[in-house]
């Protein structure tokens, strides 16, 4: 028999404002256990809300890129259940009149692209963290995280596998970065899914019991865990019981997702209108604020690229896909350097220290400063595009100074016309019979004349220079 | 030179002309308290008072209500001072913090004395629903002095203090204003702070005083109320100077009653005040214009959907969790719950939370909730379309004066009756005081002045021209002994 996937999901990322979404708390991650609560935070008896408008800023930006509807006036309302880590027992939330709904987010899966729809995504408040194994006969709350605001990203259930979900997911991780709507970063939680997976019969019109599997927080997990769950449905069906609806956790050591708690005894949340916040609106003018502080996607910035900078297209678009990289380009590029070099550099060298090392631009010792001194030294023909990879490595390992370790390692490329005349006299009068080879028409002989010359000036001599005189000496 | 039943505006004089000082003040007071036998206050600050009185009398504090010893209801935190909210599950919580509205009177040099008593939650209307035993009507010792604010009115009502704070949710002020026979004011929803009231029911709930006349009202309003960032239901329209209309003539001006209230269904003397009050300010060139309002007949039962729901959601951080009260020897979190709630919850409280989860329950919303949403509107649009045929609204404030303590206990629906004159302005949102008006029984009844929204000027205006020609203000409780 023939199965086929059906995937919703709701993504919840951490937007990157500098305080709480209804406290004035920092919202910074890692600070000591409840050091980033104020009264609000802690729902002390007497405490009210007041919304950061800046939180709204950012989810309406995020809705704009998606092009979906914004409203104007939105709602909270108040989502109610008992837990510890939940100081005020419920969650303060967007139930009946979310601020975006609609639009719609392109993924490439493999080449193939799909539309997935969004249904809405809304502005929320996090709960905090219950801690069960730091004593051995108590659990501990820490609330730093609580009241931080978070936009939850609604799909359309309309993924049909895992690898969908995971491109699904690096769309919005590579929008929501871009738009500085959240810091993406995943391992932290700021970015995090759960996944609605049901399966049914090709064919088929009606969905099948969907499972909701909680909280993942990697690419890598998304798809494992999803086909995890694909697999122990089809295993469940074909053996002809039924899917329970539930809430499943994925555990990454076991690569397996098991329940949390069944949907069948789950909490009704008496949702309803939150009587301490009226109708947040968001004026016209407030609208073409956002509009016009726009930041420029991706895809522009690679056409872009190409028609300002005449880069090539493949490295218009690695550039471009990343957004600390294409900060670290243009910044290159304002400080007047030839964009060809600087895209050469970034897509080559650069990016393949940054995979070895698996980190952003942002986290390594280069400078953009450093980087600019770099490719001046290599434009005013001081050293060889050949020596800036060896200055490279050592700016990636110690962050030292470009102009440092070119004079310390005396690597200024040799232009002397002199000296290298020198250089290639002996390097033709010690190898005669190469010269003879050569002469006799042994054209692919030049390059080992090259060769010996750059041997004997340690990589130094200007390429250019090198091939002119030693044509000039052989020809002679 | 005793100052009991002195009002705000008579003891400011005394000051002012230091034939008293405000140390000699704050300790005839406390002494007024420890021989009094209306159990109005739960928590006393009397070294911190004494303090501030010193301070006061040392020229170091200035303002509106310098050296004035007050009370504020038990349900505005205050930095340092216990708060319990008449309830066991905050016995122990000390805020460490201000209420706004106690800010604004602190600021305006006043002296709290102490928290007083209330309905546990403001859930009551006769006080005998706080865990800090049931407040004493001053006028007989054997019946309620209404509710919530009860320990607020009799405070002032037996002259401990000349004013107090009170909230007022569905008639927390009005009703034990007028049982107690004093003037109490609830101002427009939004008009004074909620930051640091604890919440009942959050789009209900306001704060406003109670004092001997109208106005000492208007005064202390000048201070409870202030636009407040930190409240986003917080109106930020500009606060007028609530005395400068006060003695404004009422000429020519109409006064709406409520054709679907049913005053003849009433006591005699409660009918007869009415009237005599009718022709007090008939003789002062106002009109009266029968309004009518269908609506109102809704307000009962939509108070009871609307309150209990948000409570039930406002009371869910009482857990046992983070602080109150927390049951002993619990082995799971489940029980902790519980138990805690359980233990420190009283009946009636948790008969609200139960009617509230019932009514936002999945299935049950659309009929009751959502309902009562809808008929909240009906009520508000009433008020608007009376409001723009008259000036002010005027009704009983309570359909009887004091019962008897413990009279209506068994009885839920009875004492949810109480509030029948009161309820729909706090639907509504608008402006409301009470006024003593006359005797039912031996006992103090009121006279309710309701007012369009942000028109406490104008209620504050009718009030203070009644009191100018009418005496049930002036009239106090014989103390017996206690005095």
């Amino acid at each position: 028999m023939s199965w086929e996937t059906v995937i919703g999901l709701e993504v919840h990322a951490q937007l990157s404002t500098n305080t709480k979404l209804f406290s004035s708390a920092s919202t910074k991650f890692g600070s000591e256990p409840n050091t980033q609560v104020d009264l609000v935070d802690l729902g002390l008896p007497g405490v009210l809300p007041v919304v950061n408008k800046d939180a709204f800023k950012k989810a309406i930006r995020f809705g704009l890129a998606i092009e979906a509807d914004i409203n104007q006036e939105s709602t909270f309302d108040r989502k109610n259940y008992f837990y510890p880590d939940l100081p005020k027992g419920y969650q303060i939330t967007q139930m009946t009149k979310p601020i975006v709904e609609g639009g719609s987010i392109d993924i490439d899966v493999d080449g193939d692209k799909k539309t997935i729809n969004i249904t809405r995504a809304h502005l929320e408040e996090d709960a905090g963290k219950s801690i069960h194994d730091a004593y051995p006969d108590k659990s501990v709350i820490d609330l730093n995280r609580a009241g931080t605001p978070l936009l939850e990203i609604v799909s359309e259930p309309e993924i049909s596998s895992a690898k969908e979900a995971v491109s699904y997911m690096k769309a919005l991780h590579q929008l929501v970065t871009f738009l500085d709507v959240c810091d993406g970063d995943m391992s932290q939680g700021s970015l995090r899914c759960d996944a609605n997976v049901s399966i049914r019969k090709v064919g088929d019109d009606e969905l099948g019991t969907r499972t909701e599997i909680k909280n993942i927080n990697s690419f890598r997990f998304i798809e494992k865990a999803i086909n995890f769950e694909i697999k122990r449905q089809i295993k469940v069906l074909e053996s002809g019981e039924k899917v329970t609806q539930e809430t499943r956790l994925y555990d990454s050591g076991k690569d397996e997702t098991r329940p949390m708690r069944s949907k069948e005894f789950a909490n009704d949340y008496r949702y309803f209108p939150d009587p301490d916040l009226l109708p947040v609106v968001i004026s016209d003018d407030e609208m073409e604020e956002i509009r016009s502080t726009f930041p420029e996607l991706p895809a522009d910035k690679s056409r872009r690229y190409i028609s300002e900078f005449k880069i090539d297209e493949s490295e218009a678009e690695i550039i471009s896909s990343s957004r600390e990289l294409s900060n670290f380009f243009e910044v290159a590029v304002e400080s007047k350097n030839d964009p060809k070099l600087a895209a050469n550099l970034i897509v080559g060298e650069i990016s393949s220290l940054l995979n070895k090392d698996n980190i952003k631009i942002d986290e390594s010792k280069l400078s953009s400063d450093n980087f600019n001194i770099l490719l001046q030294r290599i434009s005013d023909g001081t050293i060889s595009k050949k020596i800036a990879k060896t200055i490279l490595a050592e700016i990636w390992e110690t962050g030292r100074n470009a102009d440092e370790i070119i004079n310390d390692q005396g690597l200024v490329q040799i232009q002397d016309e002199n000296l290298l005349e020198e250089v290639i006299t002996k390097v033709i009068e010690s190898n005669t019979k190469q010269v003879e080879d050569y002469k006799n028409g042994k054209d692919k002989l030049f390059g080992f004349f090259v060769g010996q010359v750059m041997k004997e000036t340690q990589g130094k001599a200007n390429p250019k220079a090198v091939n002119d005189l030693l044509k000039k000496a052989l020809n002679s | 030179m005793s100052i009991r039943f002195k009002t705000l505006a008579e003891l400011k004089r005394l000051l002012e002309n230091k034939e008293i000082s405000s140390y000699e003040l704050v300790n005839e007071t406390f002494k007024n308290i420890s021989s009094s036998k209306t159990n109005s206050f739960i928590t006393l600050d009397e070294e911190a008072a004494l303090n501030k009185a010193k301070d006061f009398d040392e020229g170091k504090v200035d303002g509106d209500l310098a050296g004035i010893p007050i009370a504020q209801k038990d349900l505005f935190c205050t930095k340092n001072l216990r708060t319990t909210c008449g309830s066991k599950i905050l016995e122990n919580f000390i805020p460490p913090y201000d209420a706004t509205v106690v800010d604004n009177l602190s600021a305006a040099g006043s002296i709290c004395v102490g928290k007083t008593n209330m309905d546990e939650f403001a859930m009551g209307s006769s006080n005998e629903t706080s865990y800090y035993g049931t407040v004493r009507n001053p006028w007989d010792l054997e019946r309620v002095p209404g509710g919530s604010s009860g320990g607020s009115a009799a405070a002032v009502s037996e002259g401990l203090v000349c004013a107090a704070t009170g909230t007022d949710t569905g008639g927390s002020i009005r009703q034990p204003a007028a049982l107690c026979g004093i003037t109490g004011i609830k101002p427009t929803y939004g008009r004074a702070s909620r930051w640091g009231m604890i919440a009942f029911a959050s789009s209900l709930d306001q704060a406003g005083a109670f004092a001997r006349n109208a106005e000492d009202c208007a005064l202390l309003l000048n201070h409870i109320c202030s636009h407040d960032s930190k409240d986003s239901t917080s109106i930020s329209d500009e606060q007028e100077n609530y005395l400068d209309k006060i003695n404004n003539d009422l000429k020519g001006k109409k006064i709406g009653i409520i054709k679907e209230f049913d005053i003849s269904s009433l006591n005699k003397e409660v009918q007869d005040s009415f009237e005599k009050s009718k022709k007090i300010f008939e003789a002062l060139g106002a009109n009266f214009v029968e309004v009518s309002m269908p609506n109102i007949k809704l307000s009962v039962p939509t108070y009871y959907v609307v309150a209990p729901a948000e409570c039930s959601s406002n009371l869910s951080r009482f857990d046992g969790v983070k602080y109150g009260y927390r049951a002993k020897d619990v082995d799971n979190l489940e029980e902790l719950y519980v138990k805690s709630r359980s233990e420190g919850f009283g009946d009636e409280v948790k008969r609200r939370i139960l009617i509230g989860t019932y009514v936002l329950s999945a299935g049950f919303y659309d009929a009751y909730y959502k309902k009562a949403q809808q008929s909240r509107r009906m009520i508000k649009n009433d008020f608007v379309n009376a409001f723009s045929e008259v000036d002010v609204i005027m009704s009983p404030s309570s359909p009887s004066s004091a019962f008897k303590i413990g009279s209506k206990t068994e009885d839920p629906i009875e004492m949810y009756l109480e509030d029948l004159f009161t309820i729909s302005s706090n639907l509504a949102g608008v402006p409301a005081m009470s006024i003593p008006h006359g005797f039912s029984d031996g006992l103090p009844i009121g006279l309710q002045l309701i007012g369009n929204y942000l028109e406490e000027s104008k209620i504050l205006n009718f009030a203070h021209q009644y009191q100018k020609n009418s005496d049930w203000h002036f009239k106090t409780p014989d103390l017996g002994e206690s005095s």
